[in-house]
């Protein structure tokens, strides 16, 4: 692999993986706002299903099987234009159509615009979101100190 | 034995209309949504997750709801819309090390690198009941710390015990793990098949083996080295994609206890692990399954069988699922009728015998 593709596929994951955790009715207002749906023909229509999730025994060990979590995935391909997949967790159908049409449009000479108005936005609620939760553990964080026991 | 009867049809059709109404209780009463149920009793929809061995809030709360708060019926619902999805492929083992912590705390170090950070526990409440939330009552937001978030990836306590060669080590031999839901469980059980069949377990079964542990069965003196509860990225190799992705995120608590061990003929004197990962914030489950997972380990680790039952996995892994255990159980409420008229017949003729004998016995006495 290049080192362009190499950049070009941890870009893609990077989007991937931020539709993949948003909420379904985040991107569902953001498409709201990005305008209908482009002209698109559907290689996989979204499709529910799970995925048997891993751990590892002692956090660094053998892997162990612990529990599924549900999953739908949908694969489709702009008009005269790339195809776009998506794996996203959760039951929503919407959510892994306008994923999938996202993933095609950040390939295609839309890219900017969906970057500014669906990607960024997107990321931006995610930020938000750990941000305040991290600074509320943080507001949480104690030190112990040994108190020396009575007896002698 | 078990054998079908017909009719009652519309006995049935009438019972289970009056368990809609039942389940919806007191009309005038607001009815409780789905996503309240998400929202507000999170801990419940956290154990019908792991127990029903599928991370879905949504579907979790609904099972819940369609129960009527009984957590195992909701576990069931669960376990059997499971069966209905298609299976998409495994993720690669999910790396706790990155996890953004809500909590994380050491019952052995007090100094531990990136700190103690309690969270939202009960620990330290005075468990005495808050009659303000009976009745209406906004929550103000809970304080940030005026520095912000602090850096987000905090380092495995593990790890410091680790470096210095006194701690047993996990290795992974990239083996692939083998899946009791897809194949019937086998004695003896890897440690593998022992940990999914633990964090799907009945958490009351799982911390009465653990508990029992430390009262002395199977002595293991196990100190929380770490326990951490917090989101983990879920990562999976697309195939059509020839790369892996996330494919989204999911709330687990991981508990790492460290025990005494004096060593063996094959290992020499150091610390050993136990080790507990479970979904949602299930920090009594991930204790227990931690020191139950470490009981199950005396073979591995040389140890001496005491006899204990948190050391017999056959006992812990054939009784620790709670549907199973559920589905034998309340079949004994079933018809029975044709079993039952031959235990009939045996019990009668038993007695004609019986006292047939106690009339002969003082004749017999007399001659």
């Amino acid at each position: 692999m290049t080192v362009e593709t190499k950049e070009k596929t941890r870009d893609r994951q990077a989007w991937m993986g931020l539709l993949g955790r948003a909420e379904a009715r985040d991107l569902a207002r953001l498409w709201e706002g990005f305008g209908p749906l482009p002209a698109h023909e559907i290689l996989r229509a979204p499709e529910i299903g799970g995925v048997m999730l891993r751990g590892r025994m002692g956090a660094v060990g053998d892997a162990f099987n612990m529990g599924e979590m549900s999953v739908t995935r949908c694969s489709v391909r702009l008009t005269d234009g790339p195809d776009g997949h998506a794996y996203v967790q959760g039951r929503s159908r919407d959510k892994a159509l306008q994923a999938a049409l996202t993933d095609a449009l950040m390939q295609s000479d839309a890219a900017d615009e969906v970057r500014a108005k669906l990607l960024d936005p997107l990321a931006e609620i995610e930020s938000q979101r750990r941000a305040s939760r991290a600074a509320k553990a943080a507001a949480t964080k104690v030190d112990f100190f040994t108190m020396v026991r009575g007896e002698d | 034995m078990y054998v079908a009867v017909k009719g009652g049809e519309r006995a049935i059709d009438n019972a289970h209309a009056w368990l809609s109404e039942e389940r919806r209780g007191d009309a005038s009463v607001t009815e409780l949504s789905v996503a309240q149920i998400r929202e507000q009793m999170t801990l419940a929809v956290n154990r019908v997750m792991a127990e029903g061995s599928l991370y879905d809030p949504d579907l979790a709360a609904l099972a819940i709801k369609q129960a009527r708060g009984d957590l195992i019926e909701a576990v069931f619902l669960i376990r059997a819309y499971r069966t209905t999805l298609p299976r998409f492929g495994a993720s690669r083992p999910m790396d706790t090390g990155t996890m953004a912590c809500d909590r994380r705390v050491s019952a052995t170090f007090k100094d531990a690198p990136g700190g103690q950070v309690l969270g939202p526990t009960f620990d330290y409440t005075h468990r005495l009941l808050d009659f303000k939330l009976a009745a209406d009552g906004e929550v103000p937001p809970a304080p940030e710390a005026p520095e912000g978030a602090p850096p987000a990836k905090a380092p495995h306590i593990m790890e410091f015990l680790d470096r210095e060669g006194l701690m047993q080590r996990d290795t992974d031999s990239k083996t692939l793990p083998r899946d009791l839901t897809r194949e019937p469980l086998e004695l003896p059980a890897t440690r593998d098949l022992r940990l999914q069949a633990l964090t799907r377990g009945d958490e009351g079964f799982v911390l009465g083996m653990a508990y029992s542990t430390q009262r002395g069965y199977a002595r293991n003196h196990a100190f929380v080295a770490e326990l951490r509860i917090g989101k983990v990225a879920v990562e999976m190799d697309i195939p059509e994609l020839g790369f892996a992705i996330e494919i989204g995120e999911v709330e687990l608590t991981e508990c790492e206890t460290v025990n005494q061990f004096a060593g063996s003929k094959t290992e020499p004197p150091q610390f050993t692990r136990g080790y507990g990962l479970v979904f949602g914030m299930s920090e009594r489950k991930a204790i227990s399954m931690a020191l139950v997972d470490r009981a199950l380990r005396w073979e591995e680790l040389g140890e001496d069988n005491l006899g204990a039952p948190a050391q017999d996995a056959e006992f812990v892994l054939y009784h620790a699922d709670n549907i199973q255990a559920t589905g034998f159980l309340e079949h004994i409420k079933l018809p029975h009728y044709v079993d039952f008229q031959s235990e009939l017949e045996l019990i009668r003729k038993l007695r004609r015998e019986a006292a047939a004998a106690a009339q002969d016995a003082p004749r017999e006495a007399a001659e």
